[in-house]
């Protein structure tokens, strides 16, 4: 077995060539005319709208655990009005992207893996394409765009309820009004918190969708490659994420946000 | 720019009556050797019936055709013109002329089957018009003998009325050469003889040409107008479905045997 370390590593940068080239179909689909949008609704519907409650609990919960559990840490120092300040800044800056962002490589990358994937193996996808439509317009173009608009709205949706998860862990042991805590919270919220997040998230979306749709749409034939496509969905989305978050972080330090 | 495709009737030159023709087709993947030389014309307005064991090669032939898969050496004329060399508009305007029916019947499970029928109509021959698309969709559910099926889902259906759903969808653009891919497996006998009959309607009202792989000897029986058998790879075997009911071949003979 002394090649299978040089067949894997052919193997990973095949994987890589494809992936690009599959980008470059992405893009190249996505300037045509006659858009989607009937579709592209439906995708923005099914993968947003549909993502409020999972994505809207965990948010809150966050909110209200960071809240808890640094508690003791800032009472000793004598820091609990530093609290909103504290939890604003983690959950706009770090936690909810990210963590919204994994969350949502679990329920959609996955999704968009298996859909496309059936579709595939039940040769729906070729006869699309024989009939002279065009499935990368149809299936990939729309379901992308609507991650990488759908998963920003999401994460502040969930620092929204973030927010409220941690006004609620205050109130627990004091009694602080709205206005203060919130007032304090946003005091401390700056454009440049804001903006480097905002951008991540919607690599972020890029990335969900992207791995999703070409998982799917690359998958085998056969009723097995299914699954494999919807997991290896998540575990390639999620590396991405947590890839771009790692370059996000370099960046917005370098350009001093 | 993408411009709606008519679909009149385009006069083939009375001198080339094949609509298609294969020559010395080659097709592995990697080292795996499916196609290792094909040969065959379409004559227009025929049905041609393909016979083989499973694994032979069958469906990756007439994918060639539609350039769903590229075929490795060998020339594939369609309509005359050389498949590989079609620009992606040409290969679009193609497909839209070559009907497919697959196995499974491929419908989109998502939509109904009206939005089955719409999604061809809306995109290829860009038909915006409510009162055309129902009145296209009612013609053509009728003709597959469905017209109460317009607002069922696919998994509503029967084995038997996916495949007549999945031949509206295909015919609604009015191809001239129709490739059915199994078109009778995994059905009971008498639907069947109903897909089968449909085939032999297909051909008589629309003039279609088509290629049918079976390995259904009833269906071959009633459709065929010419049969080849196809073995490894390669065609083994050609004539009309009597000629090679009483060949003395073994391998051409185990076919026909019940
Ligand atoms: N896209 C593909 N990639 C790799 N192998 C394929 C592909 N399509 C078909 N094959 C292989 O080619 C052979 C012939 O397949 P096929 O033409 O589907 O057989 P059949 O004659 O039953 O229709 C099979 O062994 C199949 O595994
Ligand atoms: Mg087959």
């Amino acid at each position: 077995m002394a090649n299978a370390p040089a067949a894997s590593y052919k193997g990973i940068l095949e994987e890589a060539g494809n992936q690009v080239l599959f980008m470059f179909r992405f893009f190249r689909n996505i300037f045509r005319f006659d858009f989607e949008w009937e579709e592209f609704i439906r995708q923005c519907y099914m993968i947003g709208y549909k993502s409020f409650p999972l994505v809207g609990i965990t948010g809150f919960i966050i909110g209200f655990v960071i809240t808890l559990q640094s508690e003791p840490t800032m009472k000793a120092f004598g820091a609990e009005s530093f609290i909103p300040k504290m939890v604003a800044i983690s959950l706009i800056r770090e936690i909810c992207p990210v963590v919204i962002a994994l969350i949502c490589a679990g329920k959609i990358s996955s999704g968009i893996g298996a859909e496309l994937g059936s579709m595939q193996v039940s040769e729906q996808i070729d006869a699309m394409e024989v009939s002279g439509a065009n499935p990368v317009q149809y299936l990939v173009v729309t379901r992308i765009l609507a991650c990488i608009i759908m998963i920003p709205l999401l994460t502040l949706m969930a620092d929204a309820l973030g927010f409220a998860g941690s006004y609620l862990g205050v109130n627990l042991s004091n009694h602080v009004s709205p206005q203060l805590f919130f007032s304090k919270a946003f005091s401390s919220v700056e454009f440049g918190d804001l903006l480097p997040a905002f951008f991540k998230t919607i690599f972020f979306g890029f990335a969900i969708g992207f791995i999703g749709c070409y998982k799917g749409y690359n998958s085998n034939r056969g009723t097995e490659s299914v699954g494999i496509a919807a997991n290896s969905a998540v575990v390639n989305a999620s590396l991405w994420i947590i890839v771009i978050d790692g370059i996000a972080v370099q960046l917005t330090n370098a350009l001093g946000y | 720019m993408d411009e709606p495709i008519q679909n009149k009737k385009v006069d083939t030159p009375q001198d080339n009556s094949d609509v298609i023709t294969m020559r010395h087709i080659a097709k592995s993947f990697g080292d795996n050797a499916i196609l290792k030389d094909i040969n065959m014309d379409l004559h227009k307005g025929e049905n041609l019936v393909i016979l083989g064991k499973s694994g032979t090669g069958k469906s990756v032939t007439i994918k060639l055709i539609v350039n769903l898969l590229e075929y490795d050496k060998g020339e594939l004329k369609v309509f005359g013109d050389e498949v590989k060399d079609l620009s992606e508009q040409e290969l679009k305007k193609l497909r839209t002329r070559v009907g497919f029916l697959f196995q499974s019947a491929a419908l989109y499970d998502s939509m109904t089957v009206r939005e089955n029928l719409e999604f061809p109509l809306k995109r290829i021959l860009k038909i915006k018009d409510e009162k055309e698309l129902e009145d296209r969709i009612k013609e053509v559910l009728d003709s597959v003998g469905l017209p109460d099926a317009i607002d069922k889902m696919p998994s509503e259906l029967s084995g038997g009325m996916r495949k007549r759903i999945g031949l509206a969808r295909t015919i609604i653009l009015k191809p001239e050469i129709m490739l059915y891919d199994e078109p009778t497996t995994g059905l009971d006998p008498i639907t069947s003889k109903e897909i089968s009959e449909l085939i032999m309607s297909m051909q008589e009202k629309f003039k279609i040409s088509s290629i049918i792989i079976t390995h259904d000897i009833a269906c071959a029986k009633i459709t065929a107008n010419r049969m080849m058998v196809m073995d490894k790879g390669e065609f083994v075997a050609e004539g009309t479905f009597e000629e090679l009911e009483n060949s003395s071949d073994d391998f051409i003979k185990s076919f026909f045997k019940l």
